[in-house]
């Protein structure tokens, strides 16, 4: 410990300091400092470079993504208008039908219809043909029924008779 | 995990080695107390661990005795009653007395002490000096070096900076090399310890004393002989800031963890009696989490300079075709190891630095948590 004190220069010690103090000062402001901040640039120029590709491959991967579902909506569009261009034209084509179907119908009601009313009224007309034919046919034997007088005397007691009857 | 294992393997290695090595060295040189080339040896060793008035590279000796030395002298600078400024050429390398106006002056065991005209050491009971030793402010070997390392990183990393700008953020050159340690002391040093929110504050000093401490210990393992983080003055002044800036940043959690360091788990009046003994350990840990930064520092270091210098004079002893080599082998390995030292002690320190940083910035949401 003695020969180490007795190593010891105050002046070595002075000058130490105070070179090395002075060194460090200048160093730090024109070699430490630009040299860090410089290789602290780089590397954030490094870093952002990296981010900014894997960004841009982000966006590109977004992108495809993008692509990929417009075109799959596209495609499902499609289908769907196909679908419902079928699904409409199989609705008109069963509403025609049935529309024609009840227009045969209601065709077919009416002549129907017009046909029995037709008959009805051929009956009617028949019916009164056959009773003015029997009024006429009436008509003539009872013309000749009347034309002697014993036949009509026998009439009337034949008549009155039934009267008396009922 | 493997690697913090490895780390400790290694250091425990180097702990060994160094503490062998020494102690054989101490008592080969011990047992032989005349002045021969052994003694020789450890006193250029320990003069190589000594800062230095002048900035010499290196010396050799004349045929006729005279010694040369390579290198340029550096200013002497004084406070004795006034300030003053003078050579060190006037030491003579410490050979003479240098006389600067009315005063003289003395190199001994490194330290300048005032004296009379013939530069007379007065010594007490314990051989120590006793003559005065005036306020020492010399622009030293070890100032030139860490002002020269200082003036290297300033345009090294200045010019990285600038390189940032010109090129849109990538670095050119040796930045290429500089920019993973940087990344490396941000991601794996600072923000584990310390946390994302908080840890920019830190960079710049656990940045700078990094390359500091590793470029200082590099420059230490050439030939050129410096040798600055094994002086203690420098050591301490680094822990110093470690410590200023680890308390002056604390946080109200750091204070608490301190004083109260079992929360609210406890009764009050049952904590009386313990905190009479964790109070104190606590803050006696706040001192001694920066001792333990200067004193590894300045060990390891040291203890790397003494063994690779023990073992390069280990050639010259030796002076036999086996042991030569075989010393220079293993001068030659410990080289290697004290290469991996100097990066490993750099880490380490700026490693805890960040660590103590991260307990001064620490926020705790629970403080149920501080209990155990």
């Amino acid at each position: 410990m003695e020969k180490l004190l007795g190593e010891f220069s105050i002046g070595l010690f002075f000058w130490q300091t105070v070179l090395f103090l002075a060194l460090l000062f200048l160093l730090r402001k024109y070699a430490w400092r630009p040299i860090l901040n410089a290789v602290n640039e780089r590397e954030e120029g490094i870093k952002n470079a990296l981010d900014e590709a894997e960004n841009a491959r982000k966006e590109m991967q977004n992108l495809n993504a993008d692509n990929e579902r417009i075109l799959k909506e596209a495609r499902a569009q499609r289908d769907s208008l196909l679908k419902e261009a079928r699904e409409m034209k199989e609705s008109i084509i069963a509403e025609a039908k049935g529309e024609a179907q009840a227009q045969a119908n209601k065709v077919v009601e009416q002549a129907q219809a017009t046909i029995q009313a037709e008959k009805q009224a051929a009956i009617i007309d028949i019916k009164n043909q056959i009773a003015e034919l029997s009024v006429g046919i009436a008509e003539k034997v009872v013309r000749d029924e009347l034309s002697d007088k014993k036949k009509q005397v026998k009439l009337v007691e034949e008549m009155l008779k039934e009267v008396t009857i009922s | 995990m493997q690697r913090k294992n490895l780390v400790k393997t290694l250091t425990l290695f180097l702990l060994v080695i160094t503490f062998s090595v020494n102690a054989q060295h101490e008592s080969k040189v011990e047992a032989h107390g005349e002045k021969d080339l052994k003694s020789t040896i450890k006193e250029y060793i320990q003069h190589h661990l000594q800062d230095s008035y002048d900035f010499s590279l290196t010396s050799y000796t004349k045929e006729n005795g005279e010694h040369v030395y390579i290198g340029a002298p550096l200013p002497v600078i004084l406070w004795d009653n006034g300030l003053q400024v003078f050579s060190s050429s006037k030491f003579h390398h410490g050979e003479t007395v240098a006389q600067v106006g009315e005063n003289n002056y003395k190199v001994y065991h490194g330290k300048i002490y005032k004296t009379d005209a013939a530069g007379t050491i007065n010594y007490d009971d314990h051989h120590h000096a006793t003559n005065a030793k005036p306020l020492d402010f010399s622009i030293t070997k070890n100032v030139v070096v860490i002002f020269l390392v200082g003036l290297l990183m300033f345009f090294l990393f200045r010019g990285l900076a600038n390189s940032y700008a010109k090129n849109n953020g990538i670095a050119t050159g040796a930045g290429r090399f500089f920019e993973p340690i940087i990344l490396y002391i941000r991601d794996d040093i600072a923000i584990p310890n310390i946390g994302e929110k908080k840890y920019k504050k830190y960079m710049p000093y656990l940045l700078t004393v990094f390359f500091f401490i590793w470029i200082i210990n590099m420059l230490g393992l050439t030939p050129i002989g410096v040798n600055v983080t094994n002086s203690i003055s420098v050591t301490v002044a680094l822990a110093l800031i470690t410590f200023l800036i680890t308390n002056f940043t604390g946080t109200k959690d750091y204070w608490l963890h301190i004083f109260d360091p079992l929360g609210s788990s406890m009764p009050w009046i049952a904590k009386i009696p313990l905190y009479i003994i964790l109070i104190p350990i606590e803050v006696l840990g706040i001192f001694i989490k920066p001792f333990s930064l200067l004193i590894r520092l300045y060990a390891n270091i040291k203890a790397g300079h003494i063994v690779l210098m023990s073992l390069i004079g280990l050639m010259f002893i030796f002076k036999s075709w086996l042991g030569s080599p075989l010393s220079f082998g293993l001068a030659f390995a410990i080289s290697l190891i004290e290469l991996l030292v100097a990066l490993l002690q750099a880490y380490i320190f700026t490693m805890l630095s960040a660590l103590y940083f991260g307990f001064a910035a620490e926020e705790h949401e629970h403080h149920e948590e501080h209990a155990h």
